[in-house]
């Protein structure tokens, strides 16, 4: 390991320390009052302040230093953490990570919002009230004392002087000066494992010396206490480094014992003082000696280093299984967790598993290729399946097991990447602050289930839409606080995340105690917009949901946030390549809530497996409401080649899915198949034809651009249990073809892992 | 034989840093990530020298070294605090607490090893 990996893992541990800081802030802003929280925030800025200081990074160790003073007030109760402190703090903690970041990837950061915050948090540390107007920086201003980094006390180098050298002209023949060291050492000093002949090691190694032991304090043997101190030295040292260097030979013992150092006038060394001073002959080469133990002792010793290692051995087989267990039981915990007194137990049971640091490529690759022992699996049963005509043999028993002990490494190697949305939450915290800044709102953000987990590859891409609704939602979904008043709310608006695991899937929501949609606005816009007809009947829900339509904004005037046109519509489309669905429901004057709902993995899908015009297709089980049977009479044509089903008295237009990928020249008999009925983007429902159902089955995703390349219409492939390829379709680019646009390459893939 | 150093530090980048440098420097290294840890492999760990940060999660600096010093075995085992806290209050807790002596934060590998020779034989 190299100082570059450590700085890596610094990096690293540094995103961790973020994170808790603002995790205990927000604690510490919802009136958590939990010393154990105020000590952590305090360990995170300073445990980011020790690491920036061993690698240099001196912006960073000084906005820590100042932030960090300011935290030390908070932890010894001289400043009490109100919502105006705590505001500036979390400022702080943005800036902490911005400069974090610079750090590490380069790049610069906004000087003078850091200078700022620096005054802000130096005026709490001396004890003036946060101004109300943070932007005017009206305290004492002072030229911005960059707090420098904790000097080193013992970064000084002693200057070196001599008294004797005003007569000689040549340095060489300088005479060194002698010094007289009464040293007295106390018990203490031999109870904090210091020693005194250490010490007298260390001072010999000043110059030339000569010890004289007092052993005159010794009691008899019979009263002597083997841990006190008797012995004093007496030492007279030549040297040229002067008195501060041999204080500091004594810098941790100073307080343990009696030390007096005087210049002597001659040098004792040599000269025969008044003081009958016997030179002790002092062997310290036996220091180098370790202290022998008895041979019983080192018995012990190896008998105890075998238990050890047969104990590691046990650890080490239980490390996954621990990684696991500790991963689910934050998860577990926080749904009964109501205090903060839980929650502090929590973080300790948390502290206390031992978790491993694992390559993501090397996760990856154990998933790539349980993929293939689940495929392998699928086609091994098959085959002795096809082969065996008594259908009783052992094969058949040790099949299924083998079937379920698959099915078993599947899901925990899955488990193995599957991780708490709680990064993705921590960072809209931050959003919320910075839009609620510039749009002059005053808004809380509560998150819930942060401890849901999913696997990374979907907490990475979450994080992307869900700042665009967090956005919105606090743009366009909150009132100002005015209006807020004005309707008889809280003037503070609340956003509300959380996440959940529901049957195999996790949902997010979002719910804003905003304004709900304003139905008329978005009416006229999409009619304006051509979206709709101007006398379109639509139910609410439908016109809640036109705003996921491109192009779609209600926002009077396009702020710098949220809104250019790119909303809602990105973010429907982001969810849908996760192989999610959103969805709205909106009470006006109430608020509206989002919901999301995301797979959990990205590397297998649950699928139904049709047959279209003799080929093998896989339709993602999520995307399909129901199947059923059409019959004749609730087919019913429409124009040249369209046709609808009716079902319960709703029409729904019907896409034979063999002719939009060109699998036949004709339509199939909507009779003799059977018809999928499948939710697409826009939340329209469309029918789509199949010629039979196969059956339903998890199956392992390939991804058909790393193999092949990219296919109109088709998301990805698989291999089924016969060794047959089979295409998963993309349900959405399937429905659009059949709103006449062709099949574009660049149609958005759902689930293509 | 080799000398043999429990550390013991919350931060993951001082642990390795420690690590790096002591193993480097000769010595044999043990490393524990807070205090309550440090006291139990304290035995297994079985130290000649002992290297601890303050500030940490469960149990602190101080609490470690109080309990080290309670150890019939471990109590006359140099320690050494090693800490960002240069300001004399800290040092003299420690100090109380029955620290040998301290190195401040940032620690440049020399120092570190002249501080340890200085506490060990």
């Amino acid at each position: 390991m190299d100082m570059n990996e450590i700085k890596e893992i610094f990096f690293q541990e540094c995103e961790e320390q973020l994170a808790e800081l603002e995790s205990g802030l927000l604690k510490l802003n919802d009136g958590d009052r939990d010393p154990e929280t105020v000590n952590a925030v305090f360990r995170a800025v300073h445990s980011i302040k020790g690491g920036a200081g061993a690698f240099g990074l001196d912006d960073l160790v000084s906005f820590a230093h100042v932030f960090e003073t300011t935290l030390d007030c908070v932890r010894s109760n001289r400043l009490e953490p109100n919502q105006d402190v705590l505001k500036v703090m979390l400022k702080s903690a943005d800036v902490l990570a911005d400069l974090t970041n610079a750090a590490r990837d380069g790049g610069s950061v906004d000087q003078a919002r850091s200078r700022q915050l620096i005054k802000e948090l130096e005026a709490l540390a001396s004890g003036e009230l946060p101004q109300a107007t943070a932007a005017e920086p009206t305290f004492k201003a002072a030229p911005t004392p960059v707090a420098a980094p904790p000097v080193n006390e013992e970064g000084f180098q002693p200057v070196a002087f001599s008294f004797e050298d005003f007569e000689a002209d040549e340095p060489a023949v300088i005479e060194a000066p002698c010094y007289e060291i009464v040293f007295r050492p106390k018990s203490e000093l031999y109870a904090k494992g210091n020693d005194a002949t250490l010490l007298l090691r260390d001072l010999s190694r000043l110059g030339e010396m000569s010890i004289h032991c007092d052993m005159d304090g010794m009691p008899p043997l019979d009263r002597m206490n083997p841990e006190a101190a008797y012995f004093s030295w007496k030492i007279s040292l030549k040297t040229d480094k002067g008195e501060e260097a041999i204080r500091s030979v004594f810098e941790f013992a100073e307080w343990d014992c009696d030390l007096d150092i005087a210049l002597a006038g001659g040098c004792a060394v040599d000269a025969s003082e008044e003081l009958p001073m016997q030179p002790v002959p002092f062997d310290l080469s036996m220091l180098d000696e370790a202290p022998a133990g008895s041979a019983e002792e080192e018995e012990q010793f190896a008998s105890r280093d075998r238990d050890a290692a047969v104990s590691a051995a046990g650890t080490a087989s239980n490390v996954l299984q621990m990684a696991q267990s500790s991963t689910r039981a934050p998860a577990e915990a926080q749904r009964n967790t109501t205090a903060a007194a839980s929650a502090a137990a929590q973080q300790a049971a948390s502290a206390a598993t031992p978790t491993i640091r694992v390559d993501l490529d090397r996760v990856d690759r154990l998933i790539n290729l349980v993929g293939e022992l689940v495929i392998n699996q699928a086609m091994l049963s098959q085959s002795v399946i096809e082969n065996d005509t008594n259908g009783t043999s052992s094969i058949n028993m040790g099949l299924e097991e083998l079937q379920q002990l698959t099915r078993e490494i599947q899901d925990s190697v899955m488990a193995i990447r599957a991780q708490p949305v709680k990064p993705v939450f921590q960072r809209m915290s931050r959003i919320v602050r910075e839009i609620a800044d510039m749009t002059g709102k005053s808004v809380r953000l509560v998150t819930e289930g942060e401890n849901t987990e999913v696997d990374k590859t979907v907490i990475d891409k979450l994080a992307e839409p869900l700042t665009h609704m967090i956005r919105n939602a606090v743009d366009h979904g909150l009132e100002t606080p005015e209006k807020r008043l004005a309707a008889g709310k809280n003037a503070e608006g609340t956003v509300r995340l959380t996440a959940k695991h529901r049957s195999g899937r996790i949902v997010i929501e979002l719910a804003d105690d905003g304004a709900g949609i304003n139905r008329e606005k978005v009416r006229q816009k999409a009619i304006d917009n051509d979206l709709i007809a101007a006398d379109a009947n639509l139910s609410d829900e439908e016109v809640d949901n036109l705003i996921f339509h491109a192009g779609f904004s209600t926002a009077d005037k396009i702020s710098d946030i949220s809104g250019r046109g790119v909303g809602m519509d990105v973010v429907k489309r982001s969810i849908q390549a996760l192989g999610g669905r959103i969805n709205i429901s909106s009470k006006p004057g109430q608020g509206s809530i989002f919901t999301m709902s995301l797979p959990l993995t990205l590397a297998v899908l649950d699928g139904m497996v049709v047959t279209v015009a003799n080929q093998t297709l896989v339709v993602p089980l999520t995307a399909i409401v129901e199947t059923l049977q059409p019959e004749a009479a609730a087919i019913h044509s429409f124009g040249a080649s369209q046709r609808l089903i009716s079902i319960r008295n709703s029409f729904c237009p019907l896409v034979d899915v063999g002719r939009i990928l060109n699998f036949r020249a004709t339509q199939a008999n909507p009779v003799e198949g059977v018809a999928l009925l499948v939710e697409s983007e826009g939340g329209g429902q469309r029918a789509l034809m199949v010629d039979a159902i196969q059956g339903q089955r998890q199956v392992v995703i390939k991804s058909l651009e790393a193999n092949y390349t990219h296919v109109p219409g088709i998301a990805a492939a698989t291999i089924l249990g016969d060794g047959r390829v089979a295409l998963i379709l993309d349900v959405d680019a399937i429905v659009a073809a059949s709103r006449g646009q062709t099949l574009k390459p660049e149609m958005s893939l759902a689930a293509a892992g | 034989m080799k000398k043999r150093v429990l550390t013991v530090d919350d931060s993951r980048t001082i642990r390795n840093m420690l690590l790096v440098t002591l193993n480097n420097a000769g010595f044999e290294t043990i490393q524990a990530e807070d205090g309550v840890e440090g006291l139990e492999v304290l035995e297994e760990a079985n130290p000649d020298v002992i290297v601890t940060d303050i500030n940490m999660p469960r149990l602190d600096g101080f609490g470690f070294i109080e309990g080290v010093r309670k150890n019939d075995r471990y109590r006359a085992v140099p320690i050494l605090v090693l800490t960002t806290e240069s300001d004399a209050e800290k040092k003299n807790r420690a100090r109380q607490a029955g620290a040998t002596g301290w190195i401040v934060k940032p620690f440049d590998p020399t120092k570190l090893i002249d501080a340890i020779e200085r506490v060990t034989a």
